[in-house]
This record gives C-alpha cells, sequence and structure tokens, in this order.
C-alpha cells in the first residue's frame, strides 16, 4: 500500500509461478496413488525403519556386555607383611591394581589410587610426605585423608586380609570410606 | 633485571593479580557515571586512541620479547600447546581495543551532534558477489597457508597412548576448558561442572530480556550501554581469557601456581590446608569444637547464603540498582541481579581460598553438598 518493496514483489511473482506445476503434480500423483495404498507404504516403511533400529538396538545393547573381560582380577595377593617396611608406601600395584599398600607402625591398609575429586590418579611425594592429585592440586596424607585442594573426602580404602598362609589380600570389591567411619572396620586393615 | 623478573612473578600470583585486574577492567570500562568520572579524571580513555593503542602493544611486545630471553618464560611461551594462547591474549586485546576506540570515536561525535560513523553504511549498497566472496576467499587461501606453516612449524603435541594409572602432571584441560578446570580447583564437582555452565548458558540467553536499552544498535558507541558492556567485558575478561590464561602459563607442577620466570619444580612445595567456614567460626573465633549437628555445624554458611542471595537483591534494588529495578520490574529485575551474583560469588570464593583457605562456606559431604 504505502512503500513498494522490491522483495515482496520479488515473491509473489515467483508464486505466481510456481504455483501451476505443483498443481500438476499433485493431479498426476493421484492418478497413481489413492489414500489407502499410501498408507500401507507408510505403515509399511515405518515398519521396516522400527525393524532396523530394534535390531541395531539390541545388537548395540549386546556389545555393552562382552564375552571376556580383559581385567585384573578384583582381588589380589600382595605378598607378605615382611615385604613392607614400617612407614612406607609402597606403590608396588599402583599400575596393576591402581592400589597403594601403606604400613605404619601398627597396621597395613590397601588406599584406592583413585583421586576423590574427579578421578585423576594422584602422585605419591615421599619428600613432601603426601599424595597430590595432578588435575586440580588435592593433597591427601599418607593415611588418606584430603587436607588441601578441592576433593572432598578421604581416598577410599580396600578390604584387606591375611590369607592362612600368611598372604596379604586385597579386595577391591569391598571398599571402606572415612567420612562414614568405616576406617575402624577390622576388614580395613591388618594389624602388624 | 632479576629484581624485575621477581616482581613479575609475586604480582602475577592470582591473589594479587586478580584483585588488580578486577579493579583496573572496572575503571577501563566504568558501569556507571561516578566510575566514569574517575576514569576521565585518569585519563584511562586515552588507551582506546591511536596513541594508547601503540603504547600498549609496544609495551605488550617489550614484554614478550624480553620474556623471551628468561629459559623458564620461553619453555612455557613457546610450547606448542601455548602458542595460539599467546596469539589469544594479543587478539583478544587487539580486538577490543579497537571496537573500544570505534566507540569512544562515535561518543564523540554523537555529542557534536553527528551520526555515528557507522550510520552510512546501512544506505550504501555492495554485492555479495564478487566483493563479498572474494574477500571470504582470499581469507580462506591466507588461513590454509597459515595452518600449513603451523603445522609444519610446531610439532602437534602428541604423547603417548592413555593409561588410567599415569596422570600427566600437570594435566590440563585443552584450553577452551581450563577456565573450567581452574573452577574445579575452587567448587565441587557438580557446581563447577553442571551448574555454573548451565546458568552461564541461560545468562547469555536472558541477556536480550534483561537488556532492555534501545540505544547503541549497529554502531560502535560505549556511553550508550556503559553497564552492559561493562558487565559483559568484565565477566568475559576475568573468568574466561583470565582463567584460561592462568590455567595456561600459570598452572604447574601438581597444580601449583608458578610465576611466569619460575621454574617448574616438581617439588615445590606449597602449604595449602584448608579450612572449612564452620571451622573457622567454631574452633577459631569462638574457641569452642565444631559442633556434631549438621545443621547447627554449618548454620554460618547458611546464614551467609541465605542473606547473599535473600537480602541482598532488595537492598541493591533500593540503593545501587534503583533505576534497574525501575526499568526492569520485579522478575526481571530478580533474574538479572542473581545472575550478577551467581557470577560475583566466583571470584568472592576464589579469593577467600587464595586468602584465607576456606575450603568450603558449606560443608556437608555426608550428602555431597558442598558450597
Ligand atoms: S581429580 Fe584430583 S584434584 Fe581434581
Amino acid at each position: 500500500m504505502t512503500v513498494p518493496n522490491p522483495l515482496q514483489g520479488d515473491a509473489e511473482n515467483k508464486s505466481v509461478v510456481a504455483t501451476p506445476i505443483t498443481r500438476q503434480e499433485q493431479t498426476a500423483s493421484t492418478e497413481v496413488m489413492d489414500r489407502r495404498s499410501f498408507l500401507k507404504l507408510l505403515f509399511l516403511g515405518w515398519a521396516a525403519f522400527a525393524a532396523v533400529a530394534a535390531g541395531f538396538g539390541t545388537m548395540l545393547l549386546r556389545y555393552l556386555f562382552p564375552n571376556v573381560l580383559f581385567e585384573p582380577k578384583q582381588s589380589f595377593s600382595a605378598g607378605f607383611i615382611g615385604d613392607y617396611n614400617v612407614g612406607e608406601v609402597s606403590e608396588r600395584f599402583k599400575k596393576q591394581h591402581r592400589v597403594w599398600i601403606v604400613r605404619d607402625s601398627e597396621k597395613i591398609f590397601a588406599l584406592s589410587t583413585v583421586c576423590t575429586h574427579l578421578g585423576c590418579t594422584p602422585n605419591w611425594l615421599p619428600n613432601e610426605n603426601k599424595f597430590k592429585c595432578p588435575c586440580h592440586g588435592s593433597g591427601y596424607y599418607r593415611t588418606g585423608i584430603n587436607f588441601e585442594g578441592p576433593a572432598p573426602r578421604p581416598l577410599e580404602r580396600f578390604k584387606i586380609s591375611l590369607s592362612p598362609d600368611g598372604e596379604i589380600i586385597v579386595d577391591k570389591t569391598v571398599k571402606f570410606q572415612q567420612e562414614k567411619g568405616e576406617w575402624s572396620d577390622p576388614d580395613s586393615f591388618i594389624v602388624t | 633485571m632479576e629484581a624485575f623478573k621477581d616482581f613479575v612473578n609475586h604480582v602475577t600470583r592470582p591473589r594479587v593479580l586478580f584483585p588488580l585486574l578486577l579493579v583496573f577492567t572496572v575503571l577501563m570500562f566504568p558501569p556507571n557515571e561516578i566510575l566514569f568520572k574517575i576514569n576521565k579524571k585518569l585519563r584511562l580513555y586515552k588507551l582506546w586512541t591511536r596513541m594508547g593503542g601503540i603504547i600498549f602493544f609496544s609495551l605488550m611486545i617489550a614484554f614478550f620479547a624480553f620474556g623471551l630471553t628468561d629459559p623458564n618464560f620461553k619453555k612455557i611461551v613457546t610450547k606448542p600447546d601455548n602458542v595460539p594462547i599467546v596469539g589469544l591474549l594479543f587478539l583478544v586485546n587487539f580486538f577490543l581495543w579497537v571496537s573500544m576506540k570505534q566507540a569512544y570515536e562515535n561518543d564523540a561525535r554523537m555529542d557534536e551532534g553527528k551520526e555515528s560513523s557507522e550510520a552510512g553504511d546501512a544506505k550504501e549498497k555492495v554485492l555479495v558477489w564478487p566483493d563479498l566472496v572474494y574477500i571470504e576467499f582470499i581469507s580462506l587461501i591466507l588461513c590454509t597457508i597459515l595452518l600449513m606453516v603451523w603445522s609444519i612449524l610446531l610439532k602437534a603435541p602428541l604423547e603417548e597412548p592413555a593409561n588410567p594409572t599415569v596422570s600427566p602432571n600437570p594435566s590440563k584441560a585443552p584450553w577452551y576448558f581450563l577456565g573450567l578446570q581452574e573452577m574445579l580447583v575452587y567448587f565441587d564437582p557438580w557446581l563447577a561442572g553442571v551448574v555454573f555452565p548451565t546458568v552461564i548458558i541461560l545468562g547469555l540467553m536472558a541477556i536480550p530480556y534483561l537488556d532492555s536499552n534501545k540505544k547503541g544498535r549497529g554502531y560502535y558507541s560505549f556511553k550508550e550501554r556503559k553497564m552492559a558492556i561493562s558487565i559483559f567485558v568484565t565477566l568475559w575478561l576475568l573468568f574466561w581469557i583470565f582463567l584460561i590464561t592462568v590455567g595456561t602459563f600459570l598452572r604447574g607442577p601438581n597444580w601449583n601456581f608458578f610465576g611466569p620466570f619460575e621454574y617448574w619444580d616438581v617439588n615445590k612445595l606449597e602449604v595449602l590446608t584448608n579450612v572449612n567456614l564452620s571451622e573457622y567460626f567454631y574452633m577459631i573465633w569462638f574457641k569452642r569444637q565444631v559442633p556434631q549437628n549438621i545443621i547447627l555445624r554449618e548454620l554460618p554458611g547458611f546464614f551467609l547464603m541465605v542473606s547473599y542471595f535473600g537480602i541482598l537483591p532488595p537492598l541493591l534494588a533500593k540503593t545501587l540498582f534503583r533505576n534497574i529495578f525501575k526499568n526492569l520490574g520485579a522478575f526481571r529485575y530478580s533474574v538479572f541481579v542473581v545472575l550478577l551474583l551467581i557470577a560475583a560469588s566466583l571470584p568472592m570464593k576464589m579469593f577467600l581460598r587464595w586468602a584465607f583457605n576456606i575450603k568450603y562456606i558449606i560443608a556437608i559431604p555426608e550428602f555431597f553438598f558442598n558450597i
């Protein structure tokens, strides 16, 4: 009405040209296919799609449960008490089992090497007498108690026991958390 | 020279650098009239002139050139991982300077009653082909050449296959996540990793609804949207660019802070024993045992949080933000203020950690609820 808009004019022109063609197409297609066969095809198409999706879905689920697990055993033997010196933090099993064996004057316990903040692996710094995480700087005493950085709770300890022939057995399926008061549990350490 | 290096090492400790930068940024981008006047009196706006820019960037280049003579500085700055961040520092400052220079020139023009210098752009017609496409094509070629030269000159920092039992020391996130990684040092993972990123995204989405200022659209201007520019630039510079820079250059082994001229000593001892607010409150100020009851124990923290998010907003509406409250209305004002307070809580908590080793304001590890 007021100002002629070149863009709008363009669009109108196009639609004028385009309408006859689409109309022709529509009439052409209705001749070939009626409503019922269209719905049938539609249903078939969706059914095929659902079948394929379900097939892939089950394959995906199957994939989550592998036949063989190449994981180290959850419980392992950690040698004899005599292998550890008093006051030592042993890193012998860090690589394979993700466990530190710590011996102090009274007991031996197994400490998890997973930082309680976001799961990096801290380093044992013998000179400073602490575990220090390289990711955000959490620090733990040799007992596993967190004292610096963002870690919200102490490192976890694992079940540790002596086999009849005096071997130390660490069982990682059972863990003990300090903030739940579980470190006093006799299963969480061996008195030496 | 050693004295200068020592000085820089001291100044770049975040507890010093962060407050300095905060004050400086707020003065450089004054959000209100009072600060604007201070800016004028100190002639800080001179930075946004050609001369100011030349001086600023010469100083910056001189600093880096000097730094490269120092082995420790050189090692960090020329590490292939970190080279792009050096580029980022220059680029961010450069584009900030260009836009602010144009904004101040426009402000001056409009003070004289003239149109902004971009006003003519809308009337002029330029063809996409060939004008725009040519420019794009040339930039494409230049960028490809740059990337090729870059990849030939600097080795890609590839390491050995990942191993869950070995975390490299320090372990750094990709550069664009270093801001988040830095936040993770001060906040619990659920806050720094989930809540804050969500709030950042929601906050950015809320901007068009909160900023009702119709001026300053389509042309550069500082005067007409002081507050908006100030808030955005401060948050962006300090919480994103600054944190990325800190994460890249100043965090070393064991995630300790190191000055740019400091040797990355794996055995650097920094005592960071953290104390919760409840422990401060009961043990240090009242010389008593921390109570067993969780609610009682965390009472000071709860009190602080409630007053921060409950009492501060109405108080600000009456005083500092009176005009904003009038413009936005109660609902939009609350959204605005809560977003701003959340943003402000970030540096506050960081500062509390740096200055007083405060670990948590509210600490209930029993329920994974730590703030
Ligand atoms: S993962 Fe160890 S400090 Fe964050």
